[in-house]
């Protein structure tokens, strides 16, 4: 057992509303530089869509992530000949055609135009080129569904799971049903982006597990782009280097939230610290589909067991960061209450970001007659439910329906549980049995219910210091470690010819 | 004049490839790369990049090869059926090399397009010396067959005397004229290299073959008694 520290995420589907208020937050504050426009470090998808970039979970096409072949992991991406023999031209990297050309708008026409019949426009721009453009795409193009069926019909976990006549059926206008899906980058623990970089320039920080991208050592080969399931490595066509999300780590350094978690409006995010077992990563990410989810949950350890403690502090885990998991809100929800599941665990990356997948979607239908219906109901309408389990199964459990099935027997449990005590309308004996189906005791349903409605900030966003203080204590020259630590660049990084 | 291209200018060009090429990772690694533009242009990338590299790689060890072992190029070419199929092949590959790097040239034409924001003057300078080059060299192998064969007497010893520093230009300095501006505009394209994206010729990260699949860096390992800056899963 090697016992490390990962800062973890996790999003509560139910209560996003899809207003990209932290997909803002992330662009004026990283992403705002030429040559990083059409970036998107942190994006909203609408679900089912096609995604951003477009159907970016097609691993037939981009081939992302990781595949078991006779029971070892290899890169989809091919072997290291493969990709040293490709370097000079990437098969699989996505054009800015899959992404958007981006644009802005000629704003001072509307004041300079000369007078005349018309009123004036602000055309739109590219803002690569400066020149004018059609626009024919955005990063959040199938927002809502669009109006149209093309995005969700083309979401390749719904072809997956749905047959024609299914799919039909589902874009009948009474049948349509969407959520939200935020995300970042993964910050994986067997990070597929890492492993196809040729020069060796993406690392894993040892420490808090947030993957970076060595901006020095980048020599924008763009095979992490292409290894990268979730695409969330982007390649900046101005500096030559690749760019990802940095988990706001200046931010997190000086105790604050990242910037699209701290503005997030729902207050669907959580973090804090998890603690794992290093040594069992490679064995985890080789399971068996089906049992990805339990393995990954298998090797997240226990910070209130004393044996594992011990073993943390001696592996140089900080005892500040072993109090902070404990207190840690995604600990509770991946791992205690297990309401949590990882995107695409298929691909292998073992990613730390967890969602509470959303009930809405699924019980939908229930609420026609405006009441809530009893718990037995509740269960069997999993089975009818609008957007089928196997649609959530194939995003968060990589098929595997029963552990979805699980989860959502919880979140039901508890929401009748807490109805037959607030509202009464649903008998106590009736609930009492629905937690008991659940395996969720009265207890856990209240710290459920806390967190997920009730928490303060201080308890949805739990970190240790991170340390910083450690980096510049007294009796080391500072000087001494500066090739080691800190952001940034002692010149203004200037492309050369 | 002949001394002058033959030999000073042979020793510059080298001197400055070395003293900047170094002087510049030292310096400013960040920029020692080339600037990829496949993000914003994909299709016609394809058509260049691919038989321009392949095609420039494999000439170029060619060359190499033959340089560094001029005795086992000889004996290799030796035989008349051997020679032949190796002329053809090089010629091949030279047309494919050629016609990939036009199909990047006329890439970067367009004035108002994407790859457009991602050029340099400097790319526009590599691409007219190397296109003279291939251009020259292609004409060789039409006009003045089996320069594999004459390369080894003339271009080599002339090569290795520079090395040895023993500068003796006599066996090219009869050469036709255009078969001079091929061997200048090589050392010239080895000058430019550190002042452009050529330098990413040394970068080529063949340490990849070898590299553990993940990479964790710790900011200082705390707790553990060995002190590794890096530590290495797998």
């Amino acid at each position: 057992m090697n016992v490390r520290a990962q800062v973890s995420m996790v999003f509560h589907l139910d209560k996003c509303i899809g207003c990209h208020t932290c997909s803002l937050a992330c662009k004026n504050l990283w992403t705002d530089r030429p040559g990083t426009e059409y970036m998107w470090w942190n994006n909203v998808e609408t679900k089912p869509g096609t995604g951003y970039p477009t159907l970016y979970e097609d691993q037939e096409q981009y081939h992302g992530g990781w595949v078991l072949e006779d029971g070892k992991l290899r890169l989809k991406l091919g072997s290291r000949p493969t990709e040293l023999v490709n370097i000079s031209f990437n098969p699989r990297l996505p054009t800015l055609d899959d992404y958007y050309e981006p644009f802005t708008y000629r704003y001072k026409d509307l004041i300079d135009a000369p007078p005349g019949e018309d009123q004036p426009v602000a055309r739109p721009v590219s803002m690569i080129t400066g020149e004018e453009m059609e626009i024919e795409a955005g990063p959040n193009w199938d927002d809502d569904m669009s109006g149209s069926p093309v995005y969700a019909s083309n979401d390749p976990n719904l072809r997956k799971v749905m047959n024609e006549e299914e799919r039909r059926q589902f874009f009948e206008i009474q049948q349509l049903v969407y959520f939200y899906l935020p995300r970042i980058c993964n910050h994986c623990l067997n990070p597929s982006c890492v492993a196809a970089c040729p020069t060796g320039a993406i690392y894993k920080r040892g420490e808090d597990g947030i993957v970076l991208v060595s901006q020095e050592k980048c020599q924008g080969w763009r095979m992490c782009v292409s290894g990268c399931p979730y695409k969330k490595v982007y390649f900046n066509w101005n500096s030559g280097k690749a760019e990802k999300c940095i988990l706001c780590y200046p931010r997190l350094e000086t105790g604050q939230a990242p910037a699209c978690m701290h503005s997030c409006v729902g207050k669907i995010r959580y973090l804090g610290v998890l603690l794992y077992d290093a040594d069992r990563i490679e064995e985890a990410a080789s399971k068996p589909a089906s049992e990805l989810v339990e393995a990954q949950r298998e090797i997240i350890l226990d910070p209130f067991d004393p044996e594992i403690v011990r073993k943390a502090l001696h592996d140089g885990v900080d005892e500040k960061v072993v109090e902070a998991a404990r207190k840690s809100p995604t600990y509770r929800y991946v791992k205690l209450w297990r309401l949590a599941l990882p995107l695409h665990p298929e691909w292998r990356t073992l990613p730390m970001l967890f969602y509470v997948p959303p009930l809405l979607p699924v019980t939908a239908s229930l609420s026609q007659q405006g009441r809530q219906e009893l718990a037995t109901d509740f269960f069997s309408s999993l089975e009818s439910a609008r957007l089928p389990i196997r649609y959530m199964a194939s995003l968060f459990t990589a098929g595997d329906e029963k552990t979805v099935i699980s989860v959502y027997r919880k979140l039901l449990a508890g929401r009748v549980f807490k109805r037959a005590q607030t509202v009464g309308d649903i008998p106590m004996d009736e609930a009492l049995k629905a937690l008991d189906d659940a395996r969720l005791t009265a207890d856990e349903v209240e710290d459920i219910y806390h967190l997920t409605s009730l928490a303060s900030f201080e308890e949805m966003f739990v970190i240790p210091p991170m340390l910083r203080e450690v980096a510049i204590e007294m009796g080391v020259d500072p000087h001494e470690f500066q090739e080691e630590r800190g952001a940034g660049f002692v010149r203004v990084p200037e492309r050369g010819l | 004049m002949d001394a002058f291209w033959f030999i000073a200018f042979p020793y510059l060009a080298l001197a400055l490839a070395i003293g900047v090429g170094i002087y510049r990772y030292l310096t400013s690694r960040y920029t020692y790369s080339s600037l990829s533009s496949q993000l914003l242009e994909n299709r016609k990338l394809f058509w260049g990049s691919v038989p321009w590299h392949y095609g420039i790689t494999l000439i170029l060890l060619a060359h190499l090869f033959a340089g560094l072992f001029p005795g086992a190029a000889g004996f290799i070419l030796g035989g008349r059926i051997r020679l032949l199929v190796l002329e053809l092949t090089g010629m091949a590959l030279a047309f494919f090399a050629l016609f990939g790097l036009i199909v990047l040239m006329i890439r970067r034409l367009p004035t108002n397009s994407l790859v457009r924001r991602a050029t340099s003057y400097m790319d526009g300078i590599v691409l007219g010396f190397l296109l003279l080059q291939v251009a020259t060299g292609v004409s060789i192998a039409i006009f003045e067959r089996w320069g594999s064969l004459w390369y080894l007497r003339t271009a080599v010893p002339w090569f290795w005397s520079l090395v040895k520093l023993h500068p003796d230009m006599s066996t090219v300095a009869t050469l036709p004229g255009f078969v001079k501006v091929h061997f200048v505009i090589g050392f010239a394209i080895i000058l430019l290299f550190p002042f452009t994206r050529l330098v990413h010729l040394v970068m080529f990260p063949i340490h990849y073959m070898w590299r553990p699949y993940q990479v964790v860096i710790w900011n200082r390992r705390r707790g553990r008694a060995a002190v590794q800056p890096t530590e290495i899963i797998r």
